[in-house]
């Protein structure tokens, strides 16, 4: 570690991924409610369930991010974080709101919540993914600002690359963007506009931002490559990515009122989106092949390599199968949603946050070049289980989508909602079974943490 | 003639990543294209309809212009190119001189089709007037914003050769940008007969 202020990354680290564990435990009810419907009840309805495990996602995602900006920034400006003070503080005012939130979602009906929480004055609450009350949208924007604020500052007086500039684009759209959350217009149609401003823009466009400038920064710390080589490649990847995602929000406006030019600008730009994606697996291989170093972590770098493969997976192919709008009239809404849903946010956002962990998280600990060989073996374990666990897990909700569109929408002979679930039950027991897998990956992987090291031994590559 | 036999020219010509960049673009165009051709067949007599409504006059004097600016350029690049040690103040400023004809020309190319899209907005066509109009509006109005950015490109080269940061050796970023003009001009060229000729 070269600045001590890159010490407050580590209890966002920490936050995150304690958070993931609550997503994935709140997941695992869910695919047992979908095979015994009455799991819970009447204690933790589904709809409670899912919005705990969404809002736990977009929060851990948040944290990841705001734990490796503050973790990168000092070393990319070579100069100390502006505000370490500001960092702890709205890490303790975020974790505090976080953890607030979901008790209120999981112990007070959300009608009574938006009563308690002055939805009446403004009212934002009810839209998935968005459902938080308004002192937490308050909160978030005040969390947000500051930590902008924390980099950008950080940034001007110090060094200014190619990574921050992508960085900051990044962090600055998710903060204008979130702010659609704000405005819920009467008009259905008009509001699934605005929603989509929000959800859409955050996960196709600025947070990839995000993603492609950690990805650049840790492949840099690994491999060793030259930056103005690496610079040319975050280029081009995110200018492919901001045009064919905003573009690509088009896909989200078939079929609900929207004018019909949507479904060809949707088609056509959404049938580009891949492909910064599977550039970016290049970068990650090419930048492997050429790399002037040999470091210690290993890991680190098998998780970005995983990250660059499982987005493009995720994001790139599963987003494709279902993208094109004479495809998706038949597939909207089924679990093949859920499905590419699952895969691209694990793929792309939980990978880039592991890689990001298991590359600073040792370095944090005093140990420069990664764990011991014994606890990036274990490590190792992790990733295999967790990526075999979400591949088999998209697999599955696929397989199930396929069997919903089969028994409600192609033919004549067409079955119920329930009649068809029920069809299903097999393809969800074995979901389930993939989502223990993934948890089981998680815990593996916190156990790597605590594997002891051995004396003399300080790095993981001995050579 | 001995040196050219040895010193193999490298292509593509230009950057590695715009190549990248132009087949991504000739992609989606082609997505496009390939949409309007099947949304044609569906309905011939709507879309011939619709081309009438069209200025063929406006846009054949745009292909003009366009393949004149790719002259222009690929002239810029040749001086460059064929420049002596000696010579480097005059080739440069000669591929400057070509350069701004290319700038003028998209100029040109921008106003035309300005007063083309006032001539048809003035009709009250939108996006949503029928699919031929959707393909129309969709693709020239992408193509428009290719030839904008193309212009910047084009000026950003225009103030580098002509402060003669280009010589016979080390003269990829002008390759580059010239290659991404050729490809605003290549689609041109198919969209013009696609669009406002075959009947």
């Amino acid at each position: 570690m070269k600045y001590s202020s890159q010490m407050v990354a580590k209890p966002y680290f920490i936050f995150a991924l304690i958070l993931l564990a609550g997503e994935i435990l709140f997941g695992l009810l869910m695919a047992i409610q979908y095979l015994y419907g009455d799991f819970l009840f009447p204690l933790i309805p589904f709809n409670v369930l899912r919005m705990v495990h969404t809002n736990l996602l977009i929060v851990l995602l948040l944290f990841g991010f705001m734990g490796a900006t503050y973790y990168l920034i000092p070393e990319e400006t070579e100069t100390e974080l502006w505000s370490p003070k500001l960092a702890i503080i709205t890490f303790w005012v975020f974790a505090a709101a976080g953890v607030a939130t979901i008790l209120g979602y999981l112990f007070v009906p959300y009608a009574q919540l938006t009563e308690l929480t002055f939805n009446n004055l403004l009212p934002t609450m009810g839209r998935e993914f968005l459902e938080q009350p308004l002192p937490t949208k308050l909160g978030i924007v005040l969390v947000v600002v500051s930590y902008i604020l924390n980099v950008i500052m950080t940034v001007i007086k110090g060094r200014k690359t190619v990574i921050t500039t992508v960085l900051i684009t990044g962090l600055v759209g998710l903060a204008v963007f979130f702010l659609f959350a704000f405005y819920v217009p009467h008009n259905l149609i008009m509001d699934k506009f605005f929603w989509w401003f929000t959800v859409h823009l955050w996960v196709e466009a600025t947070w990839e931002l995000i993603l492609g400038a950690i990805l650049a920064f840790v492949l840099i710390k690994v491999t060793g490559v030259d930056r103005e080589h690496i610079d040319k490649w975050l280029y081009l990847i995110i200018a492919m990515t901001m045009l064919s995602g905003i573009l690509g929000t088009g896909h989200h406006f078939f079929y609900m009122g929207a004018p019909e030019y949507w479904l060809w600008i949707g088609s056509i730009a959404s049938a580009v989106e891949p492909l910064p994606f599977f550039l970016m697996i290049l970068f990650a291989y090419t930048m492997t092949r050429e790399r002037k170093i040999q470091h210690g972590n290993k890991i680190a770098l098998t998780w970005a390599k995983g990250t660059a493969v499982m987005a493009f997976l995720g994001a790139g192919v599963w987003g494709f199968i279902h993208t094109l709008a004479p495809v998706n009239m038949f597939t909207h809404g089924t679990q093949l949603t859920a499905a590419h849903g699952h895969l691209s946010f694990f793929g792309a956002y939980v990978m880039i946050i592991f890689t990001m962990v298991s590359y600073a998280m040792p370095i944090l600990r005093g140990r420069p070049q990664g764990n011991s060989q014994k606890a990036q073996n274990l490590e190792l374990a992790s990733f295999w289980m967790m990526n075999i666990g979400m591949m088999g897990l998209t697999l599955a909700l696929s397989a199930a989508g396929i069997v919903q569109i089969l028994d409600q929408r192609v033919g004549t002979e067409l079955i119920g909602f329930m009649e068809s679930q029920e069809s299903i039950a097999g393809i969800y027991m074995i979901r389930a079974g993939f989502g223990l897998l993934v948890f089981a990956g998680l815990f593996t992987y916190f156990a790597s943490f605590f594997v002891k090291e051995e004396a003399g031994q300080t790095a993981g590559y001995n050579a | 003639m001995s040196n050219m036999l040895t010193v193999k020219e490298p292509h593509p010509p230009g950057d590695f990543a715009i190549w990248i960049i132009i087949y991504v673009e000739l992609l989606t165009f082609a997505l496009l294209f390939l949409g309007f051709a099947f949304s044609r067949r569906s309905d011939i007599e709507m879309f011939n309809a619709s081309q009438l409504q069209l200025d063929q006059i406006s846009g054949f004097i745009n292909t003009l212009i366009l393949i004149t600016s790719s002259y222009f350029v690929a002239k810029a690049v040749q001086s460059i190119k064929h420049m002596t040690d000696e010579r480097i103040k005059e080739a440069s400023r000669a591929a400057a001189r070509w350069l701004l004809f290319a700038i003028v020309s998209a100029g040109g190319f921008l106003v035309v089709k300005m007063l083309d899209f006032i001539h048809v907005f003035g009709q009250g066509i939108t996006l949503s007037t029928n699919k031929f109009f959707m393909f129309y509006i969709m693709l020239t109005v992408f193509h428009f914003m290719h030839v904008l950015l193309g212009s910047f490109i084009l000026t950003v080269l225009y103030r580098k050769t002509k402060a003669q940061g280009y010589t016979q050796n080390d003269h990829k970023g002008l390759e580059t940008g010239a290659s991404y003009w050729h490809m605003v001009d290549l689609l041109w060229i198919v969209l013009f007969p696609l669009v406002y000729i075959i009947r």
